[in-house]
């Protein structure tokens, strides 16, 4: 199986062609924004990090950003930095231009203010839109697919249908050997045991529970029952109890691949197959942490019905729900309903999100693309704000 | 047939609803390729779960055949299994740490 992607320098495959504006700093969001209203074929990464933070989550701040620059969808990156922030401005700049990139930087207090610094990132936006607009999409094998999976907005539907669908084309995908990166570690508590059992050996294993106890520690550290807040409130209306039967649904995404690895949040994946990556289970992070992993296409099961895509990889979202499917039809892009009316099958319904997924690889447009549904991205803090 | 709600595993002591519920109704439950009846005791909202046979105070809730919580009541077959009945046993920073 095929898909049409970009070639980059660095051997990866992009499935957009985005000129990239990152902000470096919380404060500079409104300059970023600014530049790209103005500029068709960019997209932007704002959050609310970078400054007043321990050295730990700083290295976050400057990794995350290094790997959004470095992931295959972007053609060529702006990093719009204020002047005084704790980013390392010239260590992300030298990280992504290590992937044979055009970067760019602009510092707003050297060009004097936010108006400067919008009018100059515009016209040079526009000069980086137009050199990516002359690339042509080319055939690639989907081994080049680096596939990001997700579950949001959960309901009971969600463990029943999406996840294990999602699942069955993780496995296909992996099969024809691509990358499957499975996040979401808050949502392995009451189900590491199963994951550690796919495993592709102990290290892998004591990997895995390794990140769940952190991931627990960290969040009863705060003296509270984690309930409300995982599963949430939604996912209780919508008939979850515990999370460890959130987890048991969420976990059916790994499918029934070995896993290959285990990595730190948004780091690049070095092997093939399935891998684990340290994440939060919100969107914001999560998806950001997919993204600056390398993920160039993202599936997203939903059970309520959840609006976030990501600014420049596509999210596909699919549910098990008819109900959501039909209320939430300007964020849901595929409908498995079929699966609990008895119409359609799970290895079915995985075979289409894999076409599907190729599809959208090749230039479909996702709902949440389409609805420019995007920007509400954060990276993933361990540490306060100080 | 009309399923009114599935289990996972043959172990399981609640199934998940896929149609909404109310009291008096006998539910046709699926698993894998069995068909089990229950008398249904309580409104049961779609997507939720109900106890497929008694669940004594302090037993475990199995769904998927693994441990999903704990009865914090007892539950009579037929009723609403859900947060007013089942807690969690983890991320629970709010019990006493074990010795």
């Amino acid at each position: 199986m095929e898909f049409m992607g970009y070639r980059r320098a660095d051997g990866t495959v992009g499935t957009r062609n985005y000129v990239g504006v990152l902000s470096a700093v919380v404060c500079v969001n409104e300059v970023v924004e600014n530049i790209v209203r103005q500029v068709q074929g960019t997209a932007r990464f704002t959050h609310h990090q970078g400054c007043c933070q321990t050295p730990l989550d700083i290295g976050k701040v400057n990794h995350a950003l290094i790997g959004l620059g470095r992931n295959p969808n972007l053609h060529s990156v702006i990093v719009v930095s204020l002047g005084c922030e704790s980013t390392d401005l010239s260590g992300v700049i030298a990280g992504i231009q290590a992937s044979g990139k055009r970067v760019e930087h602009l510092v707003v207090q050297e060009i004097g203010g936010a108006v400067r610094t919008a009018a100059q990132g515009v016209l040079l936006a526009q000069d980086m839109v137009r050199e990516a607009s002359l690339q042509q999409r080319e055939p690639f094998p989907i081994s080049e697919l680096v596939l990001g999976m997700k579950c949001g907005s959960s309901d009971t539907t969600s463990g029943l249908v999406p996840n294990p669908a999602i699942g069955v084309a993780s496995d296909l995908l992996v099969a024809a050997g691509g990358v499957s990166i499975l996040g979401e570690v808050t949502e392995f508590i009451g189900a590491e045991h199963i994951l550690a059992r796919h495993a592709v050996n102990q290290t892998v294993a004591k990997q895995i529970l390794h990140l769940v106890d952190r991931m627990e520690k960290r969040a009863m550290a705060v003296g509270e029952d984690i309930r409300g807040g995982q599963p949430t409130g939604g996912n209780i209306k919508g008939g979850l109890t515990t999370i460890e039967e959130k987890s048991l649904g969420a976990i059916a995404k790994a499918g029934s691949a070995p896993i290959q690895a285990v990595y730190e949040y948004g780091e690049r994946p070095t092997v093939k197959g399935l891998v684990v990556m340290d994440s939060p289970g919100r969107e914001p992070e999560i998806l950001t942490g997919l993204a600056a992993a390398g993920a160039n296409v993202i599936a997203f099961a939903t059970g309520r019905g959840a609006p976030q895509g990501f600014p420049f990889v596509p999210v596909l979202k699919i549910t098990g729900s008819r109900t959501a499917a039909e209320k939430m039809s300007d964020h849901i892009d595929m409908n498995l309903s079929g699966v609990i009316e008895g119409t359609d099958t799970i290895p079915d319904a995985g075979k289409r999100i894999l076409e599907e997924l190729v599809r959208v690889a090749s230039g479909g447009m996702t709902k949440a693309e389409i609805s420019g549904y995007s920007n509400a991205m954060d990276i993933f803090m361990w540490g306060p704000v100080i | 047939m009309v399923v009114d709600a599935i289990a996972l595993h043959s172990t399981d002591n609640v199934a998940t609803t896929v149609q909404d519920l109310v009291p008096g109704q006998m539910a046709t439950v699926r698993l894998n390729r069995d068909v089990l009846q229950v008398v249904i005791q309580e409104k049961i909202p779609y997507g939720h779960k109900f106890a497929l046979r008694f669940i004594p105070q302090g037993q475990e809730i199995l769904k998927y055949g693994e441990v999903i919580g704990r009865a914090t009541a007892d539950i009579q077959s037929g009723c609403h299994a859900h947060v007013q009945n089942i807690e969690s046993l983890r991320g629970r920073g709010d019990l006493p740490k074990e010795g």
